[in-house]
Protein backbone atom coordinates (compact mmCIF):
# COMPACT_ATOMS: atom_id res chain seq x y z
CA UNK A 1 0.00 0.00 0.00
CA UNK A 2 2.45 2.17 0.58
CA UNK A 3 4.61 2.15 -2.73
CA UNK A 4 1.41 2.81 -4.27
CA UNK A 5 1.32 5.87 -2.77
CA UNK A 6 4.75 6.92 -3.35
CA UNK A 7 3.92 6.16 -7.20
CA UNK A 8 1.15 7.85 -7.30
CA UNK A 9 2.83 11.26 -6.21
CA UNK A 10 5.36 10.83 -8.98
CA UNK A 11 3.02 10.33 -11.50
CA UNK A 12 2.67 12.64 -14.58
CA UNK A 13 0.10 15.41 -13.25
CA UNK A 14 -3.07 14.87 -15.32
CA UNK A 15 -6.39 16.64 -15.43
CA UNK A 16 -9.55 14.11 -14.83
CA UNK A 17 -11.72 17.28 -15.51
CA UNK A 18 -14.42 18.48 -16.60
CA UNK A 19 -14.27 21.95 -18.51
CA UNK A 20 -17.51 23.83 -19.76
CA UNK A 21 -18.31 27.11 -22.72
CA UNK A 22 -21.17 28.40 -23.28
CA UNK A 23 -22.31 30.85 -25.39
CA UNK A 24 -25.34 33.41 -24.25
CA UNK A 25 -26.86 36.38 -25.55
CA UNK A 26 -23.92 39.24 -25.46
CA UNK A 27 -20.84 37.16 -24.37
CA UNK A 28 -19.57 33.51 -23.31
CA UNK A 29 -18.77 31.88 -19.86
CA UNK A 30 -16.40 29.52 -19.53
CA UNK A 31 -16.86 26.78 -16.46
CA UNK A 32 -14.62 23.89 -14.82
CA UNK A 33 -13.86 21.71 -12.17
CA UNK A 34 -10.71 21.98 -9.74
CA UNK A 35 -9.25 18.88 -9.37
CA UNK A 36 -5.90 18.08 -10.62
CA UNK A 37 -4.65 14.61 -9.80
CA UNK A 38 -2.02 12.20 -10.26
CA UNK A 39 -3.42 8.72 -10.28
CA UNK A 40 -5.51 7.99 -7.33
CA UNK A 41 -3.81 11.17 -5.66
CA UNK A 42 -5.23 14.76 -6.11
CA UNK A 43 -2.50 16.83 -6.25
CA UNK A 44 -4.32 20.29 -6.26
CA UNK A 45 -7.97 20.24 -5.00
CA UNK A 46 -8.12 23.60 -5.82
CA UNK A 47 -6.39 24.25 -9.29
CA UNK A 48 -7.59 27.04 -11.41
CA UNK A 49 -8.28 25.41 -15.14
CA UNK A 50 -9.64 28.82 -16.64
CA UNK A 51 -6.31 30.64 -18.15
CA UNK A 52 -6.06 34.18 -19.51
CA UNK A 53 -4.35 34.30 -23.01
CA UNK A 54 -5.73 38.03 -23.17
CA UNK A 55 -7.95 41.03 -21.97
CA UNK A 56 -10.90 39.61 -24.18
CA UNK A 57 -10.09 35.50 -24.61
CA UNK A 58 -9.53 32.80 -21.88
CA UNK A 59 -9.33 29.11 -22.53
CA UNK A 60 -9.96 26.03 -20.57
CA UNK A 61 -7.49 23.81 -20.15
CA UNK A 62 -8.17 19.48 -19.76
CA UNK A 63 -5.98 16.66 -20.32
CA UNK A 64 -2.15 16.37 -19.48
CA UNK A 65 -1.45 19.76 -17.03
CA UNK A 66 1.86 20.32 -18.33
CA UNK A 67 0.93 20.03 -22.11
CA UNK A 68 -2.07 22.30 -21.78
CA UNK A 69 0.51 25.06 -19.69
CA UNK A 70 2.69 24.87 -22.14
CA UNK A 71 0.55 25.32 -25.24
CA UNK A 72 -1.19 28.15 -23.60
CA UNK A 73 2.21 29.63 -22.68
CA UNK A 74 2.88 29.74 -26.21
CA UNK A 75 -0.12 30.95 -27.67
CA UNK A 76 -0.09 33.92 -25.25
CA UNK A 77 3.07 34.74 -26.57
CA UNK A 78 2.29 34.44 -30.20
CA UNK A 79 -1.31 36.48 -29.40
CA UNK A 80 0.77 39.48 -27.51
CA UNK A 81 3.13 39.63 -30.51
CA UNK A 82 -0.63 39.46 -32.67
CA UNK A 83 -1.89 42.25 -30.61
CA UNK A 84 1.15 44.96 -31.08
CA UNK A 85 1.60 43.74 -34.83
CA UNK A 86 -2.47 44.63 -35.63
CA UNK A 87 -2.94 47.92 -33.04
CA UNK A 88 -6.02 46.17 -31.59
CA UNK A 89 -7.26 43.43 -29.74
CA UNK A 90 -6.90 39.89 -31.58
CA UNK A 91 -10.23 38.11 -32.26
CA UNK A 92 -11.13 34.76 -30.17
CA UNK A 93 -11.03 33.12 -33.64
CA UNK A 94 -7.40 34.20 -34.06
CA UNK A 95 -6.64 32.95 -30.73
CA UNK A 96 -8.61 29.42 -31.50
CA UNK A 97 -6.61 28.97 -34.46
CA UNK A 98 -3.08 29.37 -32.63
CA UNK A 99 -4.50 26.79 -30.38
CA UNK A 100 -4.75 24.46 -32.98
CA UNK A 101 -1.98 25.13 -34.88
CA UNK A 102 0.34 23.99 -31.90
CA UNK A 103 -1.94 21.14 -31.15
CA UNK A 104 -2.25 19.95 -34.73
CA UNK A 105 1.60 19.66 -35.57
CA UNK A 106 2.24 18.61 -31.93
CA UNK A 107 -0.14 15.85 -31.81
CA UNK A 108 2.20 12.58 -31.80
CA UNK A 109 3.56 14.56 -28.02
CA UNK A 110 1.16 16.28 -26.86
CA UNK A 111 -2.52 15.00 -24.76
CA UNK A 112 -4.65 18.28 -24.31
CA UNK A 113 -7.96 19.10 -25.02
CA UNK A 114 -8.69 22.44 -24.63
CA UNK A 115 -11.78 25.00 -24.65
CA UNK A 116 -11.22 28.83 -25.86
CA UNK A 117 -14.14 31.32 -25.50
CA UNK A 118 -13.74 35.06 -25.59
CA UNK A 119 -15.58 38.39 -27.05
CA UNK A 120 -14.72 40.78 -29.65
CA UNK A 121 -16.48 43.58 -31.50
CA UNK A 122 -17.02 41.67 -35.01
CA UNK A 123 -18.05 38.35 -34.19
CA UNK A 124 -19.65 38.87 -30.44
CA UNK A 125 -19.08 36.24 -27.88
CA UNK A 126 -17.65 32.98 -29.84
CA UNK A 127 -16.77 29.06 -28.07
CA UNK A 128 -13.98 27.03 -29.94
CA UNK A 129 -13.48 23.66 -28.79
CA UNK A 130 -10.12 22.02 -29.91
CA UNK A 131 -9.83 18.56 -29.01
CA UNK A 132 -7.13 15.97 -28.59
CA UNK A 133 -6.05 15.69 -32.41
CA UNK A 134 -6.26 19.43 -33.07
CA UNK A 135 -9.51 19.74 -34.95
CA UNK A 136 -11.19 23.26 -34.11
CA UNK A 137 -14.60 23.71 -34.32
CA UNK A 138 -16.85 26.66 -33.57
CA UNK A 139 -19.48 25.24 -31.53
CA UNK A 140 -22.76 27.29 -29.19
CA UNK A 141 -21.32 25.00 -26.49
CA UNK A 142 -18.36 22.83 -26.00
CA UNK A 143 -17.78 20.32 -22.99
CA UNK A 144 -14.96 18.78 -22.14
CA UNK A 145 -12.44 16.65 -19.78
CA UNK A 146 -13.39 13.08 -18.45
CA UNK A 147 -16.23 14.62 -16.56
CA UNK A 148 -18.02 15.67 -19.37
CA UNK A 149 -19.29 12.10 -20.97
CA UNK A 150 -21.64 12.72 -18.29
CA UNK A 151 -23.22 15.91 -19.39
CA UNK A 152 -23.87 14.97 -23.18
CA UNK A 153 -27.22 13.73 -22.64
CA UNK A 154 -27.98 16.88 -19.56
CA UNK A 155 -27.03 19.42 -22.07
CA UNK A 156 -28.85 17.99 -25.20
CA UNK A 157 -31.90 18.53 -22.86
CA UNK A 158 -31.39 21.77 -20.85
CA UNK A 159 -29.10 23.76 -23.44
CA UNK A 160 -31.27 26.49 -25.43
CA UNK A 161 -30.11 29.44 -27.70
CA UNK A 162 -29.86 32.97 -27.00
CA UNK A 163 -30.12 31.93 -22.55
CA UNK A 164 -29.38 35.72 -20.46
CA UNK A 165 -26.43 35.58 -18.32
CA UNK A 166 -27.12 34.38 -15.36
CA UNK A 167 -29.75 31.53 -17.11
CA UNK A 168 -26.25 30.51 -18.66
CA UNK A 169 -24.13 31.04 -15.60
CA UNK A 170 -26.98 28.87 -13.62
CA UNK A 171 -26.59 25.63 -16.33
CA UNK A 172 -22.92 25.79 -16.23
CA UNK A 173 -22.56 25.49 -12.06
CA UNK A 174 -25.09 23.07 -12.50
CA UNK A 175 -23.66 20.52 -15.05
CA UNK A 176 -20.53 21.60 -13.49
CA UNK A 177 -21.24 20.18 -10.44
CA UNK A 178 -23.69 17.19 -11.97
CA UNK A 179 -20.33 15.81 -13.65
CA UNK A 180 -18.28 16.42 -10.15
CA UNK A 181 -20.75 13.69 -8.45
CA UNK A 182 -20.74 11.19 -11.02
CA UNK A 183 -16.44 11.45 -12.31
CA UNK A 184 -14.06 10.47 -9.75
CA UNK A 185 -11.15 12.63 -11.66
CA UNK A 186 -13.49 15.68 -11.22
CA UNK A 187 -14.01 17.57 -8.25
CA UNK A 188 -13.26 20.57 -5.49
CA UNK A 189 -14.96 24.11 -6.38
CA UNK A 190 -16.61 25.60 -9.33
CA UNK A 191 -14.80 28.54 -11.04
CA UNK A 192 -16.47 29.98 -13.51
CA UNK A 193 -15.29 33.22 -16.11
CA UNK A 194 -17.70 35.76 -18.31
CA UNK A 195 -16.71 37.47 -20.68
CA UNK A 196 -18.12 40.37 -22.54
CA UNK A 197 -18.46 43.30 -24.47
CA UNK A 198 -18.13 45.00 -20.63
CA UNK A 199 -15.04 43.00 -19.32
CA UNK A 200 -14.65 40.11 -17.62
CA UNK A 201 -16.01 38.63 -14.53
CA UNK A 202 -14.63 35.32 -12.41
CA UNK A 203 -16.94 33.47 -10.24
CA UNK A 204 -15.94 30.67 -7.59
CA UNK A 205 -18.34 28.61 -5.94
CA UNK A 206 -16.77 26.17 -3.04
CA UNK A 207 -17.75 22.48 -3.12
CA UNK A 208 -19.67 22.73 -0.05
CA UNK A 209 -22.25 25.13 -1.86
CA UNK A 210 -22.86 23.26 -4.61
CA UNK A 211 -26.48 20.95 -5.19
CA UNK A 212 -26.43 17.77 -3.77
CA UNK A 213 -27.58 14.68 -5.86
CA UNK A 214 -29.29 11.71 -5.64
CA UNK A 215 -27.67 9.86 -2.59
CA UNK A 216 -24.91 12.37 -2.02
CA UNK A 217 -24.01 13.26 1.76
CA UNK A 218 -23.82 16.67 3.03
CA UNK A 219 -20.38 17.96 3.66
CA UNK A 220 -19.07 17.68 7.05
CA UNK A 221 -17.63 20.77 8.94
CA UNK A 222 -14.36 20.17 10.88
CA UNK A 223 -14.65 19.15 14.16
CA UNK A 224 -13.43 22.46 15.84
CA UNK A 225 -16.69 24.12 13.99
CA UNK A 226 -19.01 21.70 15.67
CA UNK A 227 -17.59 22.19 19.18
CA UNK A 228 -17.28 26.34 18.68
CA UNK A 229 -20.88 25.91 17.61
CA UNK A 230 -22.23 24.70 20.16
CA UNK A 231 -20.96 26.42 23.41
CA UNK A 232 -18.63 28.94 23.82
CA UNK A 233 -15.88 26.78 26.17
CA UNK A 234 -15.38 23.44 24.50
CA UNK A 235 -14.81 21.65 28.46
CA UNK A 236 -18.12 23.04 29.87
CA UNK A 237 -21.08 21.47 30.98
CA UNK B 1 12.58 69.32 -56.66
CA UNK B 2 15.20 67.35 -58.96
CA UNK B 3 19.09 67.96 -58.68
CA UNK B 4 21.84 65.82 -60.02
CA UNK B 5 23.43 64.11 -56.94
CA UNK B 6 26.95 63.55 -58.26
CA UNK B 7 28.68 61.26 -56.38
CA UNK B 8 26.01 60.77 -53.79
CA UNK B 9 24.05 59.11 -55.83
CA UNK B 10 25.62 55.79 -56.98
CA UNK B 11 24.88 53.89 -53.97
CA UNK B 12 21.20 53.22 -52.33
CA UNK B 13 23.38 52.84 -48.74
CA UNK B 14 24.91 56.53 -49.63
CA UNK B 15 23.03 59.56 -48.11
CA UNK B 16 23.58 62.72 -49.60
CA UNK B 17 24.68 65.69 -47.56
CA UNK B 18 21.29 66.83 -47.50
CA UNK B 19 19.87 64.05 -46.12
CA UNK B 20 18.42 62.39 -49.21
CA UNK B 21 18.53 59.06 -50.98
CA UNK B 22 18.92 59.61 -54.64
CA UNK B 23 18.43 56.14 -55.58
CA UNK B 24 15.26 56.25 -54.09
CA UNK B 25 14.88 59.41 -55.91
CA UNK B 26 15.47 58.35 -59.12
CA UNK B 27 13.54 54.92 -58.64
CA UNK B 28 10.17 57.14 -57.88
CA UNK B 29 11.10 58.33 -61.40
CA UNK B 30 10.39 55.52 -63.00
CA UNK B 31 7.13 55.51 -61.55
CA UNK B 32 6.15 59.09 -62.89
CA UNK B 33 6.93 58.25 -66.00
CA UNK B 34 4.61 55.48 -66.31
CA UNK B 35 0.97 55.54 -67.25
CA UNK B 36 -1.75 56.73 -64.68
CA UNK B 37 -3.02 54.69 -61.78
CA UNK B 38 -6.04 55.86 -59.87
CA UNK B 39 -7.49 54.65 -56.48
CA UNK B 40 -10.57 55.75 -55.04
CA UNK B 41 -12.63 55.17 -51.91
CA UNK B 42 -16.36 55.39 -52.29
CA UNK B 43 -18.84 54.65 -49.34
CA UNK B 44 -19.97 51.46 -50.48
CA UNK B 45 -16.29 50.33 -51.69
CA UNK B 46 -12.65 51.05 -53.97
CA UNK B 47 -12.38 51.62 -57.72
CA UNK B 48 -8.95 51.28 -59.35
CA UNK B 49 -8.28 52.54 -62.70
CA UNK B 50 -5.25 52.32 -64.95
CA UNK B 51 -4.06 54.18 -67.84
CA UNK B 52 -2.16 51.58 -69.70
CA UNK B 53 -0.39 53.05 -72.59
CA UNK B 54 -0.12 50.06 -75.28
CA UNK B 55 3.36 50.08 -76.53
CA UNK B 56 2.65 48.39 -79.95
CA UNK B 57 -0.50 47.84 -82.40
CA UNK B 58 0.06 44.27 -82.36
CA UNK B 59 -0.34 43.13 -78.56
CA UNK B 60 -3.99 42.09 -77.97
CA UNK B 61 -6.23 44.05 -75.80
CA UNK B 62 -6.89 43.01 -72.43
CA UNK B 63 -2.77 41.65 -71.88
CA UNK B 64 -0.29 42.77 -69.85
CA UNK B 65 -2.83 43.76 -67.19
CA UNK B 66 -1.73 46.59 -64.60
CA UNK B 67 -4.37 45.32 -62.42
CA UNK B 68 -3.81 42.04 -60.33
CA UNK B 69 -5.89 40.48 -57.57
CA UNK B 70 -3.77 39.60 -54.30
CA UNK B 71 -6.55 37.55 -52.60
CA UNK B 72 -10.27 37.48 -52.42
CA UNK B 73 -10.67 40.91 -50.72
CA UNK B 74 -8.07 43.18 -52.18
CA UNK B 75 -6.61 44.31 -55.54
CA UNK B 76 -3.36 46.27 -56.47
CA UNK B 77 -3.23 48.50 -59.53
CA UNK B 78 0.73 48.66 -60.15
CA UNK B 79 2.53 51.38 -62.15
CA UNK B 80 6.66 51.43 -63.02
CA UNK B 81 8.50 49.01 -63.99
CA UNK B 82 6.27 45.95 -64.72
CA UNK B 83 8.41 42.93 -63.72
CA UNK B 84 9.13 45.08 -60.36
CA UNK B 85 5.39 45.40 -60.25
CA UNK B 86 4.61 41.62 -60.38
CA UNK B 87 7.04 40.83 -57.95
CA UNK B 88 5.67 42.94 -55.59
CA UNK B 89 2.04 41.79 -56.01
CA UNK B 90 3.83 38.16 -55.88
CA UNK B 91 4.89 38.97 -52.44
CA UNK B 92 1.37 40.51 -51.48
CA UNK B 93 -0.33 37.41 -52.47
CA UNK B 94 2.23 35.15 -50.54
CA UNK B 95 1.98 37.34 -47.23
CA UNK B 96 -2.16 37.07 -47.77
CA UNK B 97 -2.26 33.51 -48.20
CA UNK B 98 0.05 32.42 -45.01
CA UNK B 99 -1.71 35.18 -42.80
CA UNK B 100 -4.73 33.23 -43.26
CA UNK B 101 -2.96 29.54 -42.64
CA UNK B 102 -1.35 30.45 -39.64
CA UNK B 103 -4.13 32.88 -38.01
CA UNK B 104 -7.56 31.31 -39.99
CA UNK B 105 -8.97 34.60 -41.04
CA UNK B 106 -8.52 37.20 -43.98
CA UNK B 107 -5.24 39.00 -43.49
CA UNK B 108 -6.71 42.86 -42.65
CA UNK B 109 -6.09 45.49 -45.39
CA UNK B 110 -3.99 47.51 -43.22
CA UNK B 111 -1.58 44.47 -42.12
CA UNK B 112 -1.18 43.81 -45.76
CA UNK B 113 -0.35 47.18 -46.72
CA UNK B 114 2.15 47.42 -43.73
CA UNK B 115 3.88 44.04 -44.78
CA UNK B 116 4.18 44.98 -48.32
CA UNK B 117 5.51 48.47 -47.41
CA UNK B 118 8.12 46.78 -45.15
CA UNK B 119 8.98 44.37 -48.23
CA UNK B 120 9.33 47.06 -50.68
CA UNK B 121 11.24 49.22 -47.64
CA UNK B 122 13.99 46.23 -47.29
CA UNK B 123 15.35 46.91 -50.67
CA UNK B 124 16.11 50.53 -50.07
CA UNK B 125 18.24 48.96 -47.25
CA UNK B 126 21.23 46.67 -48.58
CA UNK B 127 23.55 47.73 -51.48
CA UNK B 128 23.76 44.80 -53.19
CA UNK B 129 19.59 45.15 -53.56
CA UNK B 130 18.24 47.66 -55.97
CA UNK B 131 14.83 49.65 -54.40
CA UNK B 132 12.03 48.67 -56.74
CA UNK B 133 10.76 50.79 -60.08
CA UNK B 134 7.06 50.74 -59.23
CA UNK B 135 4.25 51.90 -56.62
CA UNK B 136 1.11 50.28 -56.03
CA UNK B 137 -2.40 51.61 -55.20
CA UNK B 138 -3.64 48.85 -52.56
CA UNK B 139 -7.37 48.53 -52.50
CA UNK B 140 -9.29 46.03 -50.29
CA UNK B 141 -12.66 45.53 -48.18
CA UNK B 142 -12.40 43.89 -44.84
CA UNK B 143 -14.23 43.88 -41.73
CA UNK B 144 -13.64 47.57 -41.06
CA UNK B 145 -14.63 48.35 -44.05
CA UNK B 146 -13.59 49.64 -47.55
CA UNK B 147 -9.85 50.89 -47.64
CA UNK B 148 -7.20 52.47 -49.66
CA UNK B 149 -3.51 52.19 -49.51
CA UNK B 150 -0.67 53.59 -51.68
CA UNK B 151 2.87 52.12 -51.03
CA UNK B 152 5.79 53.92 -53.22
CA UNK B 153 9.35 52.79 -54.22
CA UNK B 154 10.44 54.38 -50.87
CA UNK B 155 8.41 52.03 -49.07
CA UNK B 156 6.14 54.67 -47.43
CA UNK B 157 2.69 53.68 -47.13
CA UNK B 158 -0.09 55.57 -46.66
CA UNK B 159 -4.30 55.32 -46.68
CA UNK B 160 -6.27 57.77 -48.37
CA UNK B 161 -9.54 58.72 -50.20
CA UNK B 162 -8.12 59.39 -53.53
CA UNK B 163 -4.57 58.14 -54.36
CA UNK B 164 -2.80 58.92 -57.83
CA UNK B 165 0.21 57.96 -59.41
CA UNK B 166 2.35 57.93 -62.58
CA UNK B 167 2.45 60.42 -65.11
CA UNK B 168 -1.06 62.60 -64.65
CA UNK B 169 -0.71 62.38 -61.23
CA UNK B 170 -0.58 65.95 -60.76
CA UNK B 171 -3.86 66.65 -62.69
CA UNK B 172 -5.60 63.44 -61.69
CA UNK B 173 -5.69 64.57 -58.05
CA UNK B 174 -7.58 67.69 -58.57
CA UNK B 175 -10.22 65.99 -60.18
CA UNK B 176 -9.93 63.56 -57.49
CA UNK B 177 -10.39 66.09 -55.38
CA UNK B 178 -13.46 67.84 -56.41
CA UNK B 179 -15.31 64.42 -56.16
CA UNK B 180 -17.71 64.21 -52.76
CA UNK B 181 -16.14 60.31 -52.36
CA UNK B 182 -18.49 59.84 -48.98
CA UNK B 183 -21.76 60.35 -51.00
CA UNK B 184 -20.50 58.45 -54.12
CA UNK B 185 -21.74 54.50 -54.79
CA UNK B 186 -19.25 52.32 -56.64
CA UNK B 187 -20.89 52.56 -59.53
CA UNK B 188 -21.15 56.20 -59.60
CA UNK B 189 -17.17 56.03 -58.91
CA UNK B 190 -16.63 53.59 -62.24
CA UNK B 191 -17.98 56.53 -64.31
CA UNK B 192 -15.92 59.15 -62.41
CA UNK B 193 -12.61 57.39 -62.58
CA UNK B 194 -12.99 56.61 -66.35
CA UNK B 195 -13.49 60.43 -66.80
CA UNK B 196 -10.49 61.35 -64.93
CA UNK B 197 -8.10 58.70 -66.91
CA UNK B 198 -9.22 59.77 -70.33
CA UNK B 199 -8.90 63.74 -68.99
CA UNK B 200 -5.53 63.19 -68.01
CA UNK B 201 -4.16 61.43 -70.87
CA UNK B 202 -2.13 63.17 -72.94
CA UNK B 203 -2.96 62.57 -76.61
CA UNK B 204 0.04 64.51 -77.93
CA UNK B 205 2.84 63.23 -76.42
CA UNK B 206 1.01 59.20 -75.87
CA UNK B 207 0.42 56.54 -77.57
CA UNK B 208 -3.07 54.89 -77.19
CA UNK B 209 -3.88 53.88 -74.17
CA UNK B 210 -6.22 50.95 -73.22
CA UNK B 211 -8.38 51.75 -70.08
CA UNK B 212 -8.44 48.99 -67.51
CA UNK B 213 -10.46 49.33 -64.30
CA UNK B 214 -11.52 47.10 -60.70
CA UNK B 215 -13.27 47.35 -58.20
CA UNK B 216 -14.05 45.74 -54.58
CA UNK B 217 -17.78 46.76 -53.17
CA UNK B 218 -20.93 45.49 -51.56
CA UNK B 219 -22.22 45.25 -55.05
CA UNK B 220 -19.35 42.66 -55.85
CA UNK B 221 -19.58 40.81 -52.94
CA UNK B 222 -17.01 41.93 -51.25
CA UNK B 223 -14.94 40.03 -53.82
CA UNK B 224 -12.09 42.18 -55.69
CA UNK B 225 -12.74 41.99 -59.48
CA UNK B 226 -12.85 43.27 -62.98
CA UNK B 227 -15.48 45.99 -63.11
CA UNK B 228 -18.22 43.98 -65.40
CA UNK B 229 -17.95 44.50 -69.33
CA UNK B 230 -21.59 46.42 -69.34
CA UNK B 231 -20.20 49.30 -66.64
CA UNK B 232 -17.01 49.56 -68.07
CA UNK B 233 -18.20 50.73 -71.61
CA UNK B 234 -20.50 52.77 -69.67
CA UNK B 235 -18.13 54.79 -67.92
CA UNK B 236 -15.96 54.69 -71.37
CA UNK B 237 -18.75 56.30 -73.60
CA UNK B 238 -19.16 59.10 -70.22
CA UNK B 239 -15.91 59.46 -70.26
CA UNK B 240 -15.63 60.59 -74.11
CA UNK B 241 -18.22 62.31 -74.10
CA UNK B 242 -17.35 64.20 -71.22
CA UNK B 243 -14.08 65.27 -73.43
CA UNK B 244 -15.58 66.38 -76.19
CA UNK B 245 -17.78 68.69 -73.85
CA UNK B 246 -14.56 69.97 -72.59
CA UNK B 247 -13.03 70.31 -76.34
CA UNK B 248 -16.26 72.28 -77.95
CA UNK B 249 -16.00 74.92 -75.27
Amino acid sequence: MDRDATADVNAPHSMGTTIIGVTYNGGVILGADSRTSTGLYVANRASDKITQLTDNVYICRSGSAADSQIVSDYVRYFLHQHTIQLGQPATVKVAANLVRLLSYNNKNMLQTGIIVGGWDKYEGGKIYGIPLGGTILEQPFAIGGSGSSYLYGFFDQAWKEGMTKDEAEQLVVKAVSLAIARDGASGGVVRTVTINSEGVTRNFYPGDQLPLWHEEVEAHNSLLDILNASSPEPMST
Amino acid sequence: MSSIGTGYDLSVTTFSPDGRVFQIEYAAKAVDNSGTVVGIKCKDGIVIGVEKLIASKMMLPGSNRRIHSVHRHSGMGVAGLAADGRQIVARAKSEAHNYESTYGEPIPIKELADRVASYVHLCTLYWWLRPFGSGVILGGYDRDGPQLYMVEPSGVSYRYFGAAIGKGRQAAKTEIEKLKLSEMTCRQGVIEVAKIIYGVHDEAKDKTFELEMSWVCDESNRQHQKVPEALLEEAKAAAKAALEEMDAD
